[in-house]
């Protein structure tokens, strides 16, 4: 079959024999094979390319692809913030990159230091006093915890509690990790506000939950002002509060989760601290916790004595291991990087810049846009596109038409409690001037929606592919090349 | 404007009931489907399965999101739309006729009178 897509395949650009780096023959004794029984019965079928169609290969696709790097990208609850690349300088360096997994103890105490005082540092942003590096990711940190909070109950002699609430506006990782840890989802309705409604939560507080998740800002971007008081009636009905930290990016500097009656949360550092995490990418999802839930977080732990470094593996009550030896290190060297160079003051800096750009795109596109929950919202705002609907014109043609300015399209249908949902997050990193043009094109996409539909209907018209066919991908899905 | 046939009685969830005797036909509706847009998947029980009104029955899966399906009576699934497995699109192109999901047996009628009737979905529609 022609491959649709405007560029090759590297099996396609492929010729027998062509090759990017030709080795000398070798001038020491060949190892023993491996048994025959490993070993394949013909070459892999790899494509055989010269380096330099590799190379244009991938400049190609880089330039047809929207990255942080390129142009802006508003992606809500994703804090597609700019990632420096001194963070890249830190990582690629040999001592760190280099460094063999199996080192010892006593030749790995760089890294050990870096993990150990990464982990103060997130000790004193959350005001948390335990945390493990370890899970891999954001999800993986929304599991960890769950089981955590699962075993508390179990040494309490509670393990038959197995309910967790969450508000209809979470995200939909929380019911996922809720249904993964064997538990039962319970949703309760957000208040006319958006927020969290008391009253809801105390016709289901009771003594088979588990606890609460809850992200706070919400996912309509607004704080969660009774968040105090929801945490009281969780640990009056004996459960824990959990803290979803996607948007933590909000917070940073100027308020603690602790303070607010969480026990425990996670941290995506490909968020809020500016890791890499593309294509689903090594990430990190470091979990902070209160004391009583430490014994519980994952062996080993990093421990410190008199300026020695060293993993503690004696926790006899721990959940045991989330991953491969202590996380993806050269991720969390980069949250370490990024924390360090942007400082204490610079984080609450960040937080402020986030909180500001949000809202000026929230006032200067409400009299474009419906603005279903019209308070002043945190690091990021979501608008309806409900005034574009009665012309025909849905979410999905909008974030469509951005891509034609060179935009990456919002987040759109989420959170799930607000009708043809765009969800937009510029993040601190971008400029006022880069604010105003997306501004400008946004308001030039609502006169589009009045005066002709059709245009966004068929938009994007300037990408390398068209509005691709997502039904018939979902509803046949094609993965296996087949030349 | 969506279609809501008159003969059928509707839920607030948009799911939609068509009776014959003690058989229930149920679906979801055509304001549903429109909202929902493509679909690309459905989870159905299995027949002999029993539901209580209000229970989750299954899932929707379209592109844009996934919704639970809530059985606006009570009783036990007879038949499953086996077709829809190959052709989740037949929800989108026929929610009333070939896009059926599930049939029950009631086991109790009187649930029907709580249910809307054409006129009062069409209100229910129009104020979401």
């Amino acid at each position: 079959m022609q491959n649709p897509m405007p560029e090759r395949l590297l099996y396609e650009l492929s010729a027998p024999g062509r090759r990017g780096v030709r080795l000398p023959e070798s001038d020491v004794p060949e190892a023993d094979p491996l048994p025959k029984k490993l070993r394949r019965d013909e070459p892999a079928p790899l494509p055989e390319v010269s380096e330099n169609e590799v190379i244009r290969h991938f400049v190609r696709l880089s330039t047809m692809n929207h990255h942080v790097d390129r142009d802006y990208y508003p992606l809500g609850s994703c804090t597609m913030k700019y990632n420096p690349k001194l963070n890249e300088v830190v990582a690629n360096h040999p001592w760190f990159a280099d460094l063999h997994p199996f080192s010892s103890t006593r030749y790995s105490q760089g890294a050990l230091q870096v993990l150990y005082e990464l982990g103060e540092m997130l000790k004193t942003i959350t005001g948390f006093p335990a945390v493990t590096l370890q899970p891999p990711a954001g999800a993986s940190g929304e599991l960890t915890g769950l089981m955590l909070m699962k075993k508390y109950h179990q040494e309490r002699g509670q393990g038959e509690r197995n309910r967790v609430i969450i508000p209809d506006s979470a995200h939909g990782t929380n019911p996922a990790t809720i249904n993964f840890a064997g538990c039962e989802v319970v949703e309760i309705p957000s208040g006319a506000d958006g927020t969290l409604d008391p009253d809801a939560l105390r016709r289901e507080a009771d003594d088979r939950l588990v606890g609460m998740m809850v992200t706070n800002p919400n996912t309509l971007g607004i704080f969660e002002s009774r968040i105090t008081e929801i945490s009281q009636i969780v640990h009056d009905a004996g459960g824990l509060m959990y803290l979803d930290g996607a948007n933590l990016n909000a917070l940073l500097g100027f308020a603690s989760p602790e303070k607010m009656g969480f026990d425990i949360m996670h941290i995506n550092v490909h968020k809020t601290f500016s890791t890499p995490h593309g294509g689903g990418g090594p990430g990190a999802g470091p979990l902070c916790s209160v004391d009583k839930l430490d014994p519980y977080l994952p062996t080993p732990v990093i421990r410190e004595e008199d300026g020695t470094y060293y993993h503690d593996w004696v926790r006899p009550k721990s959940v045991g291991k989330m991953h491969g030896f202590y996380g993806n290190f050269l991720v969390l060297l980069r949250a370490y990087a990024y924390i360090l160079a942007t400082g204490k003051d610079g984080l609450e800096a960040v937080a402020r810049a986030a909180i500001l750009n949000a809202n000026y795109l929230r006032v200067l596109l409400q009299s474009d846009y419906e603005l279903p929950y019209p308070d002043r919202c945190l690091h990021e705002v979501v608008f309806s596109a409900d005034r574009q609907a009665k012309h025909g014109v849905k979410a999905l043609d909008i974030a469509k038409r951005l891509l034609d300015f060179g935009v990456h399209a919002p987040t759109v249908y989420f959170p799930l409690i607000v009708h043809e949902a765009m969800m937009i997050e510029p993040t601190e990193t971008e400029t006022k001037e880069t604010l105003d043009r997306f501004i400008e094109i946004m308001r030039r996409i609502a006169k589009e929606a009045e005066e002709n539909p059709e245009l966004l209907h068929d938009a994007p018209a300037t990408t390398p592919v068209r509005r691709l066919d997502e039904a018939t991908a979902s509803r046949k899905p094609n993965v296996r090349y087949e030349n | 404007m969506a279609n809501v046939p008159k003969e059928l009685k509707y839920s607030e969830e948009h799911e939609w009931v068509r009776v014959d005797g003690d058989n229930a036909t149920i679906g979801i509706t055509d304001y549903a489907q429109g909202e929902l847009g493509d679909v690309v998947f459905l989870e159905l029980p299995e027949p002999g399965e029993e539901f209580k009104q209000g229970d989750s029955f299954g899932s929707i899966e379209a592109v844009k999101t996934v919704a639970d399906l809530y059985s606006p009576v009570s009783g036990a699934v007879t038949e499953v739309n086996e077709a829809l497995d190959d052709a989740p699109e037949k929800v989108n192109e026929s929610p009333y006729g070939d896009g059926w999901l599930i049939k029950l047996e009631l086991t109790d009628s009187t649930e029907l009178d709580g249910l809307m009737d054409a006129e009062a979905y069409a209100q229910h529609i129009e104020q979401e």
